[in-house]
Order: structure tokens, then sequence, then C-alpha cells
């Protein structure tokens, strides 16, 4: 095995061959030394004799080896139905398009399983803990500020130089108020809160629910006639969809923030000035677009979460994989949201 | 010892796809049996649990519980009868952020009118059913995992269900511990009425508290034996069968 496999194709085409022989000796008396490349090799030709009805004589194997080979044989092969085949680009992309069309109906039929949680909570019948509910309250809220205001503050910091290299070729620089003030409030602060609570939010609610699935945890919740979308996704549900508006509008003031910073300190505006014209470019209506798009994100990454980590495998693996589905489910929801909501805002007008 | 039907399972046929684990099951278990699902690793005796517990829809065929068909039944029926089954998963399954006491008040919760003094209460007698008294403030993590699987127990007989599941009980136990819990499940049997069911391969416990049983084999993919399995392991014509309950030797 230092070196390679013995290759059994010459014994292999041999048996194939119309004048096949009727025994196939195994003579190992000059081996002095073998490992299990060797058992291998003997395994397959072995395996050929058998499919063809040639019989085998392992009398002259090393004892070791011949009782490896019986080991190979105790079994018999399963017919699992599995198959490793060597990859082929074409059965990956349609393996994958399947995966996708397959997977559709369980986010469907999941949603629908919220909608109905959502019509019990109304009427005050879902099961659920008002502790587990402040808890997840705290950890998607309060607990994401610091990464958000971070966040917010280098993106403001961003978009007013950007804008204010530009307009200060015209002079124009007070318009840092309008592009930063207009931009965060209806877009920016939105999108980057609802990326950073897909990557911190999203992923930890995945994570638990998929440990919780590896742990059986959600087996003794159904097996208990506990339903865990009540009881698990509902509270996560609720946190998100109070949590990401806020937190997004509060991103969108601590990118103002910045950009006047910038606007003051590197542009020489003055700060009255920049505060007056903000003022003047912002209308409630861009704050309620950005509400309105935060509270669709924080739907969408909760739904990514909970659904993936409810989908998860029993394994720490799959733990891994669920989480890292989540986030990528949550950013392409987000992204795909922001792009249709952009171009319906635009044509009503608002 | 009650000889009157329990649980009945008819023609049943658990598959993954189209991957068949095990065909036309059919055996019955009787009121206050110690009933055991044995076989070697992978026959698919967890998987039949699944079925039994509601978790896995089978492929076909039927399971009664009395005069119900289980996976026939209404989903609204079907949780109503549920709430009379108690399980111990192989993890133990303990709801990790909650305390012990929590584990076992929630299903409380839901299905009584009691108190939330009353619940404490049951809550600590459960606990002290399975020689855990005083720990009901413990989260899962902090104990061992004998504990956890007594503590389990205790959550699985919260609503003194009329049958009780244990996936594997043993597993990961001492001898010593192990057959704290087998003397445990019998003497929960004896004091609930409670039907037990079993899934283990561990031979100590199946002498200790089975009653009846069943073999299944994963290359037949059949049930190979029934019956109690002491008369099984002495008397089987079975010869992997007498080979599996005498540890090899025959």
């Amino acid at each position: 095995m230092r070196d390679r496999l013995p290759p059994a194709s010459k014994v292999l085409r041999q048996l194939e061959a119309p004048a096949r022989p009727a025994t196939v000796v195994f003579d190992a008396t000059d081996i002095t030394a073998w490992d299990s490349g060797l058992i291998n090799f003997l395994r397959n030709v072995s395996r050929e004799c058998n499919n063809h009805n040639i019989e085998v004589d392992d009398s002259r194997l090393p004892d070791g080896a011949r009782r490896l080979l019986k080991l190979a044989f105790a079994v018999p092969e399963q017919a699992t139905g599995r198959h490793v085949e060597p990859p082929s680009v074409l059965k990956y992309v349609g393996q994958v398009t399947l995966d996708l069309i397959q997977g559709a109906p369980a986010m469907v039929r999941f949603i629908g399983e919220i909608a109905l949680a959502m019509e019990r909570l109304l009427r005050g019948k879902a099961q659920y803990r008002r502790s587990d509910l402040a808890l997840v309250l705290q950890e998607t809220g309060p607990q994401a500020l610091p990464i958000v205001s971070l966040i917010s503050f280098l993106v403001g910091l961003i978009l007013a130089y950007m804008g204010a290299v530009q307009l200060a070729q015209f002079g124009a620089q007070i318009y840092i108020a309008d592009l930063v003030g207009i931009g965060m409030a209806r877009e920016i602060g939105a999108l980057m809160t609802g990326i950073i609570l897909a990557g911190r939010t999203g992923a930890a609610f995945a994570a638990q629910l998929g440990t919780m699935q590896v742990n059986e945890e959600i087996d003794a919740y159904r097996t208990l006639g506990i339903s865990p979308i009540d009881f698990l996704v509902l509270p996560r549900m609720l946190a998100l969809i109070l949590m990401a508006p806020l937190l997004t509008l509060y991103a969108s003031l601590v990118g103002m923030v910045a950009g006047m910073l910038v606007a003051v300190l590197a542009f020489n505006v003055d700060l009255n000035e920049y505060y007056q014209q903000t003022l003047s470019a912002l209308s409630p209506q861009h704050f309620l677009v950005g509400l309105s798009k935060g509270v669709v994100y924080g739907t969408l990454i909760a739904i990514a979460g909970c659904l993936r980590g409810l989908q998860c495998g029993r394994s720490a693996s799959a733990v891994g994989e669920a989480t890292t589905s989540a986030v990528v489910t949550s950013i392409v929801f987000i992204v795909i949201s922001a792009s249709l909501m952009t171009i319906m805002y635009q044509k009503l007008g608002i | 010892m009650s000889r009157e039907t329990h649980i009945r399972v008819v023609d049943l046929t658990m598959a993954y796809g189209d991957f068949v684990i095990q065909r036309d099951l059919n055996f019955t278990i009787n009121r206050n049996d110690v009933f055991i699902i044995m076989g070697g690793s992978g026959c698919g005796k967890s998987t039949l649990l699944k079925h039994l517990i509601g978790l896995k829809f089978p492929g076909k065929g039927d399971i009664w519980f009395d005069d119900i068909n289980f996976w026939k039944a209404p989903p609204q029926e079907r949780e109503i009868l549920k709430r009379r089954f108690g399980v111990l998963f192989q993890s133990g399954a303990l709801w990790s952020s909650m305390t012990l006491e929590e584990n076992i008040t929630l299903p409380l919760s839901e299905y009584t009118n009691l108190s939330g003094r009353e619940m404490r209460e049951i809550a600590s007698l459960k606990l002290a059913l399975v020689g855990l008294a005083g720990f009901e403030q413990f989260y899962p993590a902090e104990i061992s995992g004998g504990m956890r699987k007594r503590a389990s127990l205790a959550r699985a007989i919260a609503l003194d269900p009329e049958v009780l599941f244990f996936d594997e009980p043993s597993a990961g136990l001492d001898p010593i511990s192990s057959r704290r819990l087998d003397e445990l499940i019998l003497e929960i049997r004896d004091s609930l009425g409670a039907t037990i069911v079993v899934v283990t391969h561990e031979l100590a416990s199946i002498f200790a508290i089975g009653n009846n049983s069943v073999f299944l084999d994963n290359e037949s993919r059949t049930i190979i034996a029934r019956g109690d399995p002491k008369m099984l392991r002495d008397k089987s014509e079975n010869i992997k069968v007498r080979a599996f309950l005498n540890r090899g030797r025959i």
C-alpha cells in the first residue's frame, strides 16, 4: 500500500475472455510480506470469480490473508440502492435542481405551519413559554446592538466619503446629508441589519434547532404532542419580526451620524446646516419603507434559520451544514426581496 | 398478569425510500408486558420504535393501540393518543435549556389544569421516584449520563402513561446503573400498570425485564423469532437467535 494497490485488471480481463478458466488459484508461497493491498486485490478477483461461477482456491495464501478474505465476504453486500459514482457536472447540476424543486414543497408547508401557529397565537391558543420569547428577544435585539452599531457606522462613513468626493467636485457637499439620510433610512440600514441578523441570529437559530434535532429533543416535543413550531419557531419568529425593524431604525440613525461626522470634519460642512438639510431631505415615508423592509427581512431570516434547523440531520456535521445553509438561504432571500421591494416602491412612487 | 392485547402491529413494512428495512411485521403486545424488540445493530429496532411512537409513517401496514388504528386515525385523535405514551430516548433527549423540574412540568402544563405549585410537587415526586430528589433545579448538562437517563424517565412518566417506550435504555451506562434502571423499569411497570416496550440488545437487560419479545433479522428483513427471551435463548430453533442470546456461544 506504500506505493499503490496492485491492479486486478489483467486477471479480470482473462475472466471475461470466452475461454475462461474453471478455477483460479491464489498462490502466495513466494510472498514474504503483505498488507491490505493484497487483500483488496484478492477480494476484487474473488468477487469477479463468484460472478462468473469460477472456483477459487485460496489454500496457498498465508493464513492471515485467507482469514481476512473470508471476513471480507462474511456479510453479503446489502442492496441499499446507494452507490458512489464518479461525479459528473451534468448529474450534479441535475441533482441540485431536483433538490431545489423537492425542497420547495417543504418550505411552503413550513410557511403554512407558521401561518397556522400565528393564527393560534392570535387566538391565544399557541403553546409557547413567554420566558423563551423574552430570552430570544434579548438575544436578537439588545445583544446585537454592538455589532449593528459598528457595521452601520462604518457603512455610513463609506457612503458619505464616496458621495462627498463626487459631490465636492460641484461644490455640493451639503447633499451628503440627502445621500446618507435617504440611503440609510430606505435601503442600507435595513440591508446591513438583515445581513448581520442572517449571519448572527439566523445561524444561531439553525444551530440551536439542529442540535436539538441531533439530541432527539425535537422528537421529545413531538411525542408529547407539543408542536415544535409553536414552542420553538414561534418565539424566534416573533422576536425577529419585532427586533429587525427596531434594529433597522437604529442602524439608519447610526449611519446618519457617521455621515454627518464625515461631512463636518472632512468636508467642512456646517453642523447645523447638515442637520437642517437632513431634516428637509427625510420624511416619515422613508423610515416606513426601511421599517417595512426590516419586518420582511426579519421574517425571512427566521423562516430560513428555523427551517434549516428543523431539517437538520442527526450528526454533528449536519448541524454545520444546516447553519451554513441557513445563512446562505437568508442572504439570498434578503437580496431577492430587497430588489423586488425597491422596484415595487419605485413603481408605486413611495 | 393481564393478557389483554394492548398494541397490535399488522403487516408493517418500514422503508427509507425504496430501501426496505423490515417487511411484513406482525406481532401483539399485551397489557403490562415488558416487550423487547431485539436484533443485531442496524436491523431497524429504533426505526420500528419510531413507527410505534408516531415519528415515522409506515411504508405499509397498521399499528393498533386498543381499538384505534394509529396511523389511520385523524391527526387530533393521534395527538390525544400520544399523550398516553411516555418515551425515553436513547440520548435522554432532555430539553437542554430547561431545568429538570421544567422538563417535567412542561407536559403537565400543556395537558393538565394543575397550578404551578402542584406541578412542581409532581415534578419533585417523579424525580424522587427515579432517585433524583433534590435535583429539581439542575440543568441536564450538570448531571451524569445515568442521572440524565433517570431524569428522562421521570419526564416520560410525568403524565402517568399507559405505554412506556424505551430506546436502548442501558446504552452508555455501567452495569450497576444499568441494573438499577432495569429494576426501576419493572417498578414503574408494576406501580403504574403500564405496558413497556424496550428496544435493546443488552442481554442482561433482556433477561432481567423482558417477558415477551420479537427478534428482527437484518438479512431476511423480518421477524425470525418471538416469545419469552429466556425461552428463545434455551429453545429457539433458529441458530442466529440462539447465538445472539448466548453471546455467540451455542
